[in-house]
């Protein structure tokens, strides 16, 4: 009985450590009858940065954009295979949209502040799954104003609108927004491909911080940034899954001709 | 060289002063419009216009009941009008798009923005005034509804397209549920537009004469009831207007003075917020 439990812990340990929170497998992805994502598996570590980079059209916005099932919103598009989240099948017809994405949180390419105050537009998510004193949300929007390094620059503003910002300050915003529900992982598609290079270093900064706590995908197009901050890096082409490994040596010793043109610069 | 920059300069001062004069042509009609209504009207304009009813002929008085009755038929079709075109402009936007459902929706929606408006108080007539046996302000409100329905889904619909489809995908990624993400998001970002709507379709209605000729068909008497007939502005207008007596045509003047007013600060406000939705 002991001896079952140990296993178990330790399995959860290994699990928790090392597991990898999110499998893909055998993803097709279609916009009407083309496909876009072509038989790619692919895993995403517990607590780890995962980039996928590639050139235009590759499929790897779509791929993120699988991960929280955001294509459900729109009619033609479709994916098929298996994504498994804590080894629950997130592809699967009866599964709870808003819980999924309340656990797969995501930042989108322009920052996208909600038409409120500073303050709303993160208590906004949390009052959407949390019934919160008014000192408890207050707490909870400054933890996740300070876990986006936004806390100094807007707490005498917080009423001030979201759209008062700096592109910078509003994409922080998103992130903070995305934080403060408390998700498990985080897909940034191009966050920073908006953001000049301050704001994109302070981005940079604040995705190593956050992989503490969550596991994140970023989708990126600068090459730099994806051997800055991930721990793996995938490299898509054509719908297809080129190369996915360890970021350093995707970067020094990739296994595919291919790889190495794009992370040379050579096509892209 | 010099000979065709030369021609090109001329044909553009011609140009110019052609589309100059289209403009002061359109604008000169509206100013003498105006100048009408205030030459003739504002001496008409006094504490009686508001505090008296319309009068038997040949009698001094006032404009209050169709002044009341105008607010509250207005109100009855804006009550009515309002919601539906909000709910119809957010199905065609929000949920709709480009389906077949939505395309005849459109359609339909365009016809009956430009349908006769004397149509509109026929059919309403047949519906609600026939079978109860007696023309009444209830009627009359419907057709003023009628006509203030596609007005707003159409600019509800509009507005909605501006709001950008990545504010929703930020909201949906939250987990928003479609219904939050409209009511709280995409509502909220274009709200001075959605409130735009409501008033060019509240100016529309405020001087319409034809849907109410068959339906409240007009009352001399103040009246609150919006089961009886009653009275409205251009209603009177319509009426005094071809009276014979001076002082019945002194107050249609006025009428006219306070309707087309009215219509105008509306549509200017209305103006003003559509600018400041469009430049955010």
């Amino acid at each position: 009985m002991s001896d079952i439990s140990a296993a178990a812990r330790s399995d959860v340990s290994i699990h928790g450590a090392m597991g990898e929170k999110i499998v893909v497998r055998g993803l097709n992805f279609f916009y009407g009858a083309s496909r876009a994502i072509k038989d790619v598996n692919v895993s995403l570590r517990d607590r780890k940065v995962t980039a996928f980079i590639g050139p235009s059209g590759c499929g790897k916005s779509t791929l993120l954009r699988v991960l929280n099932r955001m294509y459900d919103l729109y009619p033609n598009q479709r994916a098929e295979g298996e994504v498994l989240l804590d080894g629950e099948n997130i592809l699967s017809p009866g599964l709870d949209l808003n819980l999924l994405r309340a656990r797969v949180g995501m930042v989108f390419q322009k920052p996208t502040p909600f038409p409120m105050s500073i303050y709303d537009n993160i208590a906004f998510g949390i009052k959407l799954y949390e019934k919160l004193s008014k000192s408890e949300l207050d707490e909870r929007v400054e933890s996740a104003l300070r876990r986006s390094a936004l806390w100094e620059e807007v707490k005498d503003k917080l009423s001030a609108s979201g759209l008062s910002l700096s592109g910078g300050q509003q994409q922080r915003l998103c992130i903070a927004r995305t934080v403060a529900i408390r998700p498990e992982v985080i897909l940034l598609d191009e966050p920073c491909s908006a953001l000049d290079p301050i704001s994109t270093a302070k981005i940079e900064e604040l995705i190593d911080e956050l992989t503490e706590d969550y596991t994140i995908a970023i989708v990126t197009h600068s090459m730099q940034q994806a051997a800055r901050v991930s721990a793996f890096t995938a490299f898509m082409y054509l719908g297809e899954l080129i190369e996915f490994d360890e970021t350093s040596k995707v970067f020094t010793a990739p296994r595919e001709k291919r790889t190495q043109d794009y992370v040379t610069g050579r096509f892209g | 060289m010099a000979d065709f920059y030369h021609k090109r300069r001329r044909s553009n001062a011609v140009w110019t002063v052609l589309s100059y004069s289209a403009t002061a042509f359109g604008l000169g009609w509206l100013v003498l419009i105006l100048w009408a209504l205030l030459w003739n009207g504002l001496g008409g304009l006094s504490l009686d216009i508001f505090t008296k009813m319309t009068p038997a002929p040949g009698v001094e008085g006032g404009l209050l009941n169709s002044i009341i009755g105008s607010f509250i038929m207005t109100g009855i079709g804006v009550l009515i009008g309002a919601p539906l075109g909000i709910l119809a402009g957010t199905y065609l936007a929000e949920y709709g798009h480009n389906s077949r459902v939505a395309w005849v929706i459109r359609f339909i929606n365009d016809i009956l923005l430009s349908a006769p408006s004397i149509v509109v108080g026929l059919f309403i007539y047949q519906l609600f005034v026939v079978p109860f046996g007696h023309f009444s302000a209830l009627a009359g409100g419907l057709a003023l509804a009628v006509i203030a329905t596609p007005v707003v889904a159409r600019t509800t619909e509009d507005m909605l397209n501006l709001v950008p489809n990545t504010l929703r995908e930020a909201a949906s990624a939250l987990g928003m549920p479609r219904s939050v993400v409209i009511q709280r998001i995409a509502y909220r970002s274009v709200r001075a537009g959605l409130v735009t709507g409501v008033l060019l379709a509240v100016a529309r209605i405020t001087g319409e004469t034809a849907p109410l000729v068959f339906t409240a068909l007009g009352n001399s008497l103040f009246e609150w009831d919006p089961r009886q007939p009653m009275s409205s502005l251009p209603l009177i207008i319509y009426d005094f207007a071809r009276s014979p007596y001076p002082e019945q045509q002194k107050l249609a003047w006025t009428g006219a003075l306070l309707v087309t007013f009215a219509v105008l600060g509306m549509s200017i406000v209305a103006r003003v917020l559509t600018s400041r939705v469009s430049s955010k």
